[in-house]
């Protein structure tokens, strides 16, 4: 069976190392999707600069950070004095993200646990379709309902003359948020493994005890990035805001004070600007200012829910 | 003995309770929105007619139909999905199939993330710097359609590799194993295995991008126009927008009118997103391996 | 003639060697049998030969490994290389295609379009690999939804249907029947005179039955490499492999 082996330098036969179409092919379609690849990075750089592109004349020019962040008065148009403060706009957004918030989260934490830990079968299938279903729901359908429904609701029940305002639109933006963080928290839950379960009820705790003490506090971060998604989605909502706050200026007092959203700014005045005026640069100063703010709560989700799946 | 029965038996109904109790929240949750879908209906299909779908808006919008602006939707999504779907597709195949678990893969993921998370009306100025004003596409379909390309560009990718990673990866080192290249193996075996999944992506993303409203505010979209739009560089009514104008810029509008503008939209949303969940429950029940 | 030359072959998954000194060349039209026992290092060898380290960042191989006498490490296109050799893995894999499409998938990538041609490629590889009586008559079936033992014979027809000049099985017994495997040994007997295989197994009788030499691989080393028949009959270098081979480890 041995075979002399010293033959080895003939036999040379390198005729499958042709660069063929196939393997051109192959390569041009790993660019191509490369190139689809980094198109997101490049998306999310194009909206900076070209925001900042449009803005950048009121920030070298008229804008003065002082009064920008901490004056109340948003008068673009004043005939006498322009004033550019946003912080009348930004207690508008916050108060009604706020009251929202206040809604949404033990609402949504509540239904996130009972589908994740009691609902079973067809209730949980069911319940799980029709969140996602909610979460489905334009905002300018939110809006509408703000305006058409909710409106006259709350005039009625506590008799006040206007019904749209912080009440109207926190309710609405709650109701919004709450099926988007229903989702990602019941995510998080179901991503405890079932093996930490057993292990408590076979310690002899009750269901409620293993969801206390076991479920809740492994899926801590990603309740938390729930929330935070949830307060970025609140924060950027523009049509169901301007529909349902009244869309004045004021740093509101109480639920019934009609606010106007940062948002719902530049919804409703962009239209009505000449392109490069002070008042156009200033609305994209806006748009600066709510992308830094939501990219910085989305990367604070991200990294809380990525530190849970290495953790 | 008789202590432990007890404290058994006040466990099972403090376990009940929290049952009960967790499962009200859930429906309050869902009762309100299920009210108003019902007064939705209730007010908004009397005036839904095959007129009020396929004719225009006539009396300064108080009467007539809504068809310019459902035409106008359905020419935006159609723009919008020929530029995110091939795009989306690409970018979830490089995920999937070919980035290295690396800082610039995470910074795709964040990026995408991002894409997702930026308000949308952030997403309006952007269109408004980059396509209206400096690509010189002015107010028109491409401008607005690009716009919400970029803002539901998210939706597909996820989608899409989301269904590329639930192929097997027995299956693409079989294929390698039998000297076919990277894209032979996506196209072969891959991509046919995961269609399904990115169709219920792509129609999920036909929801999302007719019911956004704010991206084409100021990018293509107008209050009303007499004509219908041409081209690409015309702009258009759109069913979103429409909603918001007669709902709350035109002065005597009739109060039914708006309701069956807004069951017309919600209806057309949650039409598609059922499709996608069917779609993705048939697949489920049809397992080919 | 040499058909694949070792030399000082290692390779390492992120940084831990995983097999190291490997030396040695494997004849055209032998049978060339590996044995050893878990985490040897065999699989890890043959997924050197036909470059899968190229989509694996963590692997890396160092030595040099001769197909054809050309250096594999050099080669620009891997798939030409991949083509002329055939593989088939412990775990069988049905392409969730037809059977049919499973077994002309590579012919056709190859650029075979003539659906004559097709249909006697698939006729002829199915028949080889003893699968054919079974599923003549649904070849549009899915061949992921075959058993088992089909899977690996479907598997092995594919790797023949490249029609190529070496073969690697890495324990293809596994999830086959005893029936069955008798059938595959007897195709790879007669394939023999045809191409060269190189046959990783954990069944020691099995490369006695199949192979013409046989390497002995140990904890990441080729602790032997000899005519099949001397290792069995205990003409050996080692005394590890007179152990392994009658039995007391592994």
């Amino acid at each position: 069976m041995e075979q002399p082996a010293q033959n080895t330098s003939s036999g040379v036969d390198a005729s499958f190392d042709q660069l063929n179409r196939d393997w051109y092919i192959d390569k041009a379609v790993q660019v191509l999707v490369f190139l689809g690849g980094i198109s997101a990075i490049v998306f999310i750089i194009g909206i900076f600069v070209f925001i900042s592109k449009e803005g950048f004349g009121f920030l070298v020019g008229d804008f003065n950070f002082k009064e920008f962040f901490f004056s109340p008065n948003w008068r673009p148009t004043s005939e006498s004095k322009e004033t550019f403060g946003i912080l009348a706009l930004v207690a508008g957004t916050a108060s009604v993200t706020g009251l929202a918030m206040l809604i949404a989260i033990p609402f949504s934490l509540g239904a996130a646990i009972f589908i994740a830990e009691f609902a079973s079968g067809k209730t949980r299938e069911f319940l799980k379709i029709t969140v996602e279903l909610l979460a489905a729901i334009p905002s300018v359908v939110w809006g509408f309902i703000g305006l058409a429904i909710m409106n006259p609701i709350i005039i009625e029940t506590f008799n006040v003359p206007v019904g749209l305002n912080v009440l109207n639109a926190g309710v609405i933006l709650g109701l919004m948020a709450a099926p988007i963080m229903t989702s990602i928290a019941e995510d998080a839950l179901k991503a405890v493994p079932d093996r930490y379960r057993e292990a408590a009820e076979a310690m002899g705790a009750t269901r409620w005890q293993v969801i206390y003490k076991v479920v809740l506090p492994a899926a801590k971060n990603g309740l938390l990035g729930a929330v935070l998604l949830g307060v970025g989605r609140g924060f950027g909502e523009t049509m169901a805001v301007l529909m349902a706050t009244g869309h004045s200026i004021n740093i509101p007092t109480s639920v019934f004070d009609s606010v106007r959203a940062l948002t719902a700014t530049i919804a409703a005045e962009l239209g009505e600007t000449a392109a490069g005026s002070s008042h156009y640069q200033a609305l994209f100063t806006i748009g600066i200012f709510l992308f830094i703010i939501t990219f910085i709560i989305n990367l604070a989700a991200d990294l809380i829910v990525r530190g849970v799946r290495k953790g | 003995m008789f202590e432990a029965t007890q404290l058994n038996r006040k466990n099972k109904t403090r376990q009940r309770m929290f049952s009960i109790g967790l499962g009200s929240m859930t429906g309050l949750l869902i009762l309100p929105v299920a009210l108003i879908m019902g007064m939705l209906i209730y007010k908004g299909a009397p005036v839904i007619s095959f007129e009020f779908l396929f004719t225009s808006p006539t009396n300064g919008m108080t009467a007539g139909g809504i068809f310019p602006a459902l035409l106008g939707t359905v020419l935006l999504v159609i723009v919008a999905l020929l530029a995110s779907v091939p795009l989306g597709v690409a970018a979830a195949i490089y995920l999937s199939e070919y980035a290295p678990d690396n800082w610039f893969t995470r910074a795709i993921n964040l990026a995408i993330i991002n894409l997702a998370g930026v308000p949308s009306i952030v997403h309006a100025l952007f269109g408004v710097g980059a396509f209206v004003i400096f690509f010189k596409f002015g107010t028109s379909i491409l401008a607005a359609s690009l716009t919400l390309a970029i803002m539901t560009l998210p939706v597909v990718i996820v989608a899409t590799r989301e269904s590329l990673q639930a192929v097997p990866m027995a299956f693409r080192e079989a294929c390698w194993n039998m000297g076919a290249t990277r894209w032979q193996t996506i196209r072969s075996v891959v991509l046919p295995n995961a269609i399904t999944g990115i169709l219920t992506g792509v129609i999920l993303e036909v929801s999302r991008t007719a019911g956004e409203t704010a991206p084409i505010m100021f990018t293509g979209a107008a209050f009303f126009l007499p004509l219908l739009p041409q081209g690409v560089f015309d702009q258009t009514m759109a069913l979103s927008l429409h909603l918001f104008v007669v709902s709350t810029q035109v002065p005597g509008m009739p109060e039914q009118l708006p309701f069956g503008v807004a069951l017309v939209l919600i209806s057309m949303v949650l039409i598609m997103n059922s499709l996608s969940i069917a779609l993705r429950m048939y697949l489920r029940g049809k397992k080919k391996w | 003639m040499v058909k694949l030359g070792v030399k000082d072959l290692s390779i390492s998954y992120a940084g831990e060697r995983v097999l190291e000194g490997v030396n040695f060349d494997i004849q055209e039209h032998e049978i060339f049998g590996i044995i050893g026992p878990a985490n040897a290092g065999k699989t890890s060898f043959l997924k050197a030969i036909n470059r899968m380290d190229m989509f694996n960042t963590e692997m890396t191989v160092d030595g040099e490994i001769r197909f054809n006498n050309v250096d594999v490490s050099k080669i620009r296109n891997v798939y030409g290389l991949r083509r002329r050799i055939g593989v088939v893995f412990p775990l069988p894999v049905g392409l969730p295609l037809s059977i049919y499409d499973n077994v002309a998938l590579a012919p056709r990538l190859g650029g075979q379009k003539d659906k004559a041609e097709l249909d006697i490629i698939v006729e002829r590889c199915l028949t080889r690999a003893a699968l054919w009586d079974e599923v003549k008559d649904r070849l549009d079936s899915l061949g992921s939804m075959l058993s088992g033992g089909q899977q690996q014979r479907l598997t092995i027809a594919r790797a023949l249907s490249q029609d190529p000049e070496m073969l690697m099985l890495d324990e293809f017994s596994i999830a086959v029947d005893p029936v069955t495997t008798m059938r595959i040994e007897d195709v790879l007997k007669e394939l023999r005179s045809e191409v060269t295989i190189i046959l990783v197994t954990n069944l020691v009788q099995q490369a006695r039955r199949l192979a013409d030499r046989t390497a002995f691989f140990l904890g990441g080393r080729c602790v032997e490499v000899g005519v099949t028949e001397d290792l069995f009959t205990g003409e050996v270098q080692d005394q590890r492999t007179r152990d392994y081979v009658e039995g007391r480890f592994g």
